[in-house]
């Protein structure tokens, strides 16, 4: 059965939820990337939950949507996303990046055939995203292909390929977010590989480009209602976030790039998400909190 | 050996790429600028709905296959050797490879016999790429009728499969009737003292060689082991057995090739002394085709010459 979409009025306490599932995994799993799955998660929650056209009792449902997660180590969000969903049971979260677990540490479709594609290797997915586009055009299908890029990947060449290749042909069936968090692994983008003017570089390969806050539901939704009237161009939504979004000891720190929060840590931010910030205040006060590079 | 030279085995890829156009609507064809070159131009004229010429970017070019492939299409994707394995590569391996996809890359220009274009344009290393990526069956046709039937066969099945073609005309060894798998092998000529296996352009220097060593005595059977993945392990092994000893043939770098494979299956189900015609670890340069193959080692003289130096090793 179709999954029924949530009212918008349930979409933040889920976000809420699935933030708090992400901290739980990735502490649960003792490695992974905090950072780059809480910047996704009101795109993440919003697509699944609520957009999207999909069938998680028939994965495989021929007239779904589709998504691709080409920053692949943000991948707890989407497993927290899909298991809110109905596609797997939630008690599977705890098994991520444990042997032979559908969750593995980077999206697997061997392991997890709900996915779309296999990604980690960054710079990948918006090409399989303009593949899975381009067939749905041949085949004149109503559907869309939604893909979450992240800043930092889009160093990568392949993505300009992809970018223009889906400009060029008029990919219209295909919404990309990118997720501007403004980190990656080793620091600042700015610092490393500065993008900007990243909208005039998106905007010049000839995709309608809207600028949001990634983290206002109502932007996103009112986004993508956006996109889908304009035709004969693919749609990037750049969006604006803030890594590790949701944990004051994690936001705009990006020594959780990639390290799991210590059970401490898994503790003040569960806490922090419920509305109580007290516990991470005094980590933070008690000098515990690790910082990375800015 | 009489040399009759049939269509290039890119000719060949182009034309039953044609015909499996007409067959089966779900493929889709994708190149990277070289479609009058490899051949998927005549597909293109016939079925323009069904073709895209991505541009200079093998990247993208393999990365939208495998985005085709999800979407239930069959896409058969080409360029030279070179670039699709070199700069395609971490496509092939996470868009193609890892989710087993239904991608057919059939590449052109493959080896030295590209000739005057110089080394980077020729690919001597791409079957040890493709040979390496788990699942990919890779294959090597030697005329235009191995080819035909090797594209065709490749279509049919479920799965990734790689499938080398080259510039020159091919001097034909096969004919329309010769039943061909992937992953069978052909007895092409008997013998008993020493088996030549082979495969593209190298399946006739060794029946060439077959026929010189004839003349001196030597009886040599000769193989096409046109697929180097899966290899054809009892064929192999029962003329191992039969002669004794092995001399493999191909138009590829000397590590991770067809000799490397055969050496592998024999180290363990029945040593022989053995010999490798290969290109020897080094990058060729421009010529003509048969100037560089002669220079690089890889005519009949060749082959004959290490089957005469491996009898000396049997027992």
């Amino acid at each position: 059965m179709r999954f029924q979409p949530l009212p918008v009025a349930e979409l933040p306490a889920a976000v809420r939820e699935i933030r708090k599932e992400i901290i739980r995994m990735l502490g649960t799993a003792g490695s992974g990337h905090p950072g780059g799955s809480l910047s996704a998660a009101e795109m993440v929650t919003c697509l699944f939950l609520h957009e999207m056209r999909h069938d998680p009792g028939n994965p495989k449902w021929e007239e779904r949507d589709r998504f691709v997660l080409s920053k692949g180590h943000g991948c707890p969000v989407v497993y927290a996303a899909m298991a809110r969903a109905g596609y797997f049971p939630r008690e599977q979260l705890a098994t991520l990046r444990k042997l032979g677990s559908p969750l593995q540490g980077h999206p697997d479709t061997r392991f997890l055939p709900a996915l779309e594609a296999c990604t980690g290797s960054l710079g990948q997915g918006l090409s399989i995203a303009s593949g899975l586009a381009l067939s749905m055009k041949m085949d004149h299908r109503e559907g869309w292909v939604y893909a979450l890029l992240s800043d930092g990947e889009t160093e990568e060449g392949q993505t300009w390929e992809a970018a223009a290749f889906a400009g060029f042909h008029k990919l219209d069936r295909l919404i990309a977010f990118l997720d501007y968090n403004k980190f990656q692994l080793d620091g600042a983008v700015r610092q490393i590989l500065d993008l900007e003017p990243l909208r005039a570089k998106w905007e010049a390969f000839r995709w309608d480009v809207q600028e949001i806050d990634g983290h206002e539901i109502p932007q996103i939704l009112q986004a993508l209602r956006k996109a889908k009237t304009v035709r004969e161009q693919p749609h990037l939504i750049l969006a604006h976030t803030t890594k590790g979004k949701g944990v004051s000891f994690m936001e705009n720190n990006n020594y959780f790039h990639g390290v799991a929060p210590t059970a401490e840590e898994v503790q003040a931010a569960l806490k922090e998400l419920d509305g109580d910030p007290s516990l991470s205040q005094e980590l933070i006060a008690a000098g515990k909190v690790k910082r990375g590079g800015k | 050996m009489e040399k009759k030279l049939g269509l290039a085995t890119r000719d060949a890829y182009g034309q039953a790429l044609l015909e499996l156009g007409r067959r089966e609507p779900r493929i889709v064809v994708l190149d990277g600028d070289l479609s009058s070159s490899t051949r998927t131009a005549l597909f293109a004229k016939e079925y323009p709905g069904r073709f895209f010429n991505v541009g200079i970017s093998e990247a993208n070019l393999v990365g939208l296959a495998g985005g085709l492939a999800q979407a239930g299409k069959i896409p058969f994707i080409s360029s030279f050797a070179c670039f699709m394995t070199c700069k395609g590569y971490d496509q092939l391996r996470m868009a193609v490879a890892v989710p087993h996809q239904n991608v057919k890359v059939v590449t052109s220009h493959g080896g030295i016999s590209v000739g005057e274009d110089g080394a980077s344009q020729q690919s001597i290393e791409d079957l040890a790429l493709a040979t390496s990526l788990p699942g990919f069956i890779v294959a090597v046709p030697a005329d235009e009728h191995a080819t035909r039937a090797l594209v065709y066969e490749a279509a049919g099945l479920v799965g990734p499969v790689y499938i080398r073609t080259g510039r020159p005309k091919a001097p034909l060894v096969h004919d329309a009737k010769t039943p061909f798998r992937l992953g069978k092998g052909i007895l092409l000529r008997e013998g008993k003292d020493v088996t030549l296996a082979g495969n593209g352009l190298l399946v006739f220097e060794a029946l060439a060689a077959a026929e010189e060593l004839a003349a001196g005595g030597i009886s040599a059977a000769v193989l096409d082991l046109h697929t180097v993945k899966p290899l054809d392990e009892p064929l192999l092994v029962e003329w191992a057995r039969r002669t004794g000893a092995v001399v493999t043939a191909e138009e590829h770098q000397i590590w991770g090739g067809l000799g490397s494979a055969v050496a592998r299956t024999l180290a363990r189900q029945h040593p022989v002394p053995m010999e490798f015609v290969a290109i020897q670890d080094t990058y060729a340069e421009s010529g003509k085709p048969e100037e560089l193959m002669a220079k690089y080692g890889l005519t009949s003289r060749h082959i004959a010459e290490k089957a005469r130096q491996v009898l000396q090793r049997k027992r």
